[in-house]
């Protein structure tokens, strides 16, 4: 029991995992308050179970209609990136033709710059062709951005792949399209695995596009933008508790996500962050 | 195989390079032009200025300040987290202590608490602090109450003295479980055999640390110090959901700033000038980090 002579690292694991938990359990918990038991006792208990306010934030606070958008562009975005960034990524991993680094670098180039860079000139293309405060045009922005590190990752992995089950398929008259689909793709399905839930929780994610690219139409928000939105706004009114229902149907989907897969989002997340 | 080499590569190749030319290099081009010009957004016309907005911006006192709040988190944020991180993640691996040098009990489920904040989204963290921030409703000012230490409330995000080491409590608080999980695996690839030895020469658990641990992590925490400083550079979902920059632009940071040029005054040159200043901080930092990588690495055998 060597543990009872130290329990000093034993106690700061404890504090840190109390400073981590505890402001979401408290947001879970004020969920279920009333406005005047969340001004008046933030470390009190709900005085009832008042279901209710998920009712008000989903309808009311347009949080349902957030939830919505967010699913809507990530779905479309999400395939978006997964289909072009593998097909590109094979095309240059597995093929030598003229220009093939020249492409290679320029799309892993991008990694190096910061969106801010390129938000004003993206915000007039965006306008140009006719997307802004449009969903597609977010979906179109995401998929854009997403594919340097897409590009990056999968053509790595690609590279890895061994060429002697390829020439087999070849053989057996596998022609190039569906040796890349049914064969080539199967078997990169860790990698596409890692990339993919990456760029997920990283487009779910994401502030700074739809804050510039939908600034304007208040029904096209995604959740993480209308619910800073409503943030600000029931700072005005004073309806806290539709606020802190608001957050906890935005915070616990992602959780439940995380729990299931713990595992490959931790190895998604620190693969994606070691470029 | 010749034949059916080039409809694939068109296939494949084509769609991604035309929507990543328009919405990515494009842009990006632009930008350096757009800096240019005295572009106010919302006309169609606007003139070649030449370095007009730079030399307007190495007098501009908001941008300064703005500046000054990155090159303080650059410092910070890096210094904090990782400390915190490398401390929590011994303790989680090897910091069962002498002989034993599996981690600690129930280090499964630490790692996914600390892990947590990482996959909310930036503004749901910010909305979050907000609230527990708030000096009327919030956790932090009810539980000091409770506590009797009412003289430590403050209104933490209003007080222009207190709300940007607010925020940076907030950034180290979401980033800290990432680079637990990061040095962890790193620490996990260390033989466990060398710690038994020096177990066996009587050092202590911060001995190991310092000098076995740390040694043998320090490329995972060069790589974290790099990926940290470009966050420093950043800070802008945070710092907009949570204060908008204010109180006085005592939390404003140069995302802040370039959104406010470009969105709020509509000076589409002159915020793409900005732009082109975050880009040479982040190119610099980046180019020093590939620089100190080239380091030669401890091999394990």
């Amino acid at each position: 029991m060597r543990l009872l002579k130290n329990p000093f690292p034993q106690a700061f694991l404890v504090v840190w995992g109390l400073m981590t938990a505890l402001p979401l359990l408290w947001v879970f918990i004020s969920s279920f308050k009333d406005d005047n038991e969340i001004l008046s006792d933030p470390w009190g208990l709900p005085g009832a179970l008042r279901w209710e306010n998920f009712g008000r934030a989903w309808t009311h606070g347009h949080i349902g209609q957030y939830f919505l958008n967010s699913l809507i562009v990530l779905s479309v975005s999400l395939t978006l990136t997964m289909l072009l960034g593998s097909t590109t990524a094979y095309a240059l991993a597995r093929y030598k033709f003229p220009g093939n680094r020249l492409i290679y670098f320029m799309f892993v180039g991008g990694m190096m710059f910061p969106v801010f860079l390129a938000l004003v000139p993206l915000f007039a293309v965006v306008r140009n062709v006719g997307l802004l405060n449009t969903l597609p045009g977010l979906m179109m922005v995401y998929t854009a951005y997403s594919l340097p590190f897409t590009v990056f990752f999968l053509s790595a992995f690609f590279r890895t792949l061994p060429t002697a089950v390829a020439e087999a398929a070849m053989i057996d008259g596998c022609g190039p399209f569906s040796l890349f689909f049914r064969v080539m793709l199967p078997m990169a399905k860790p990698g596409l695995i890692s990339v993919g839930i990456f760029n997920l929780l990283g487009q779910w994610n994401q502030y700074l596009l739809p804050v510039v690219l939908v600034s304007d139409k208040e029904e096209n928000y995604v959740l993480a933008q209308g619910l800073a939105a409503l943030a600000v706004n029931e700072g005005y009114r004073g309806d806290y508790s539709r606020l802190f229902a608001g957050l906890t149907l935005a915070i616990i989907p992602v959780l439940i996500v995380y729990a299931v897969f713990q595992r490959q989002v931790q190895s998604g997340l620190t693969a994606g962050q070691l470029k | 195989m010749k034949h059916g080499k080039y409809p694939l590569l068109a296939a494949f190749l084509l769609p991604a390079l035309g929507l990543y030319i328009y919405f990515v290099i494009s842009p990006y081009a632009q930008a350096f032009y757009i800096s240019g010009t005295d572009w106010l957004g919302l006309s169609d016309t606007y003139n070649w200025v030449g370095f007009d907005n730079f030399v307007r911006l190495a007098k501009d006192e908001y941008l300064r300040n703005a500046l000054w709040h990155n090159a303080v988190l650059m410092v910070l944020l890096p210094v904090i987290t990782i400390v915190l991180g490398l401390f929590l993640a011994s303790m989680l691996n090897v910091g069962g202590g002498q002989g034993r040098v599996r981690g600690l009990p129930g280090s499964g489920l630490y790692k996914v608490i600390f892990f947590a904040p990482q996959v909310l989204s930036v503004a749901v963290i910010g909305v979050l602090w907000k609230e527990l921030y708030n000096p009327r409703s919030g956790l932090i000012n009810g539980g000091l109450r409770a506590l009797g230490l009412d003289s430590l409330t403050k209104t933490w995000l209003g007080d222009p003295d207190v709300a940007f080491w607010a925020v940076l409590a907030v950034m180290v608080w979401a980033n800290v479980g990432f680079y637990v999980v990061l040095f962890g695996a790193a620490m996990q690839s260390i033989p466990r055999d060398i710690y038994e030895a020096v177990a066996l020469d009587g050092a202590n658990r911060w001995t190991a640390l310092w000098r076995i641990t740390l040694p043998l992590v320090w490329d995972t925490v060069q790589v974290a110090w790099v990926y940290l400083a470009i966050l420093a550079l950043d800070g802008f979902a945070l710092v907009q959901v949570m204060t908008r920059g204010g109180p006085n632009f005592s939390t404003d940071v140069v995302g802040q700033r370039m959104y406010d040029v470009a969105f709020g005054e509509f000076k589409f040159g002159e915020a793409s000038a900005i732009g082109v200043i975050m880009f040479f901080l982040t190119l610099s930092v980046t180019v020093i980090a590939l620089r100190l990588s080239r380091r030669e690495k401890v091999e394990f055998s």
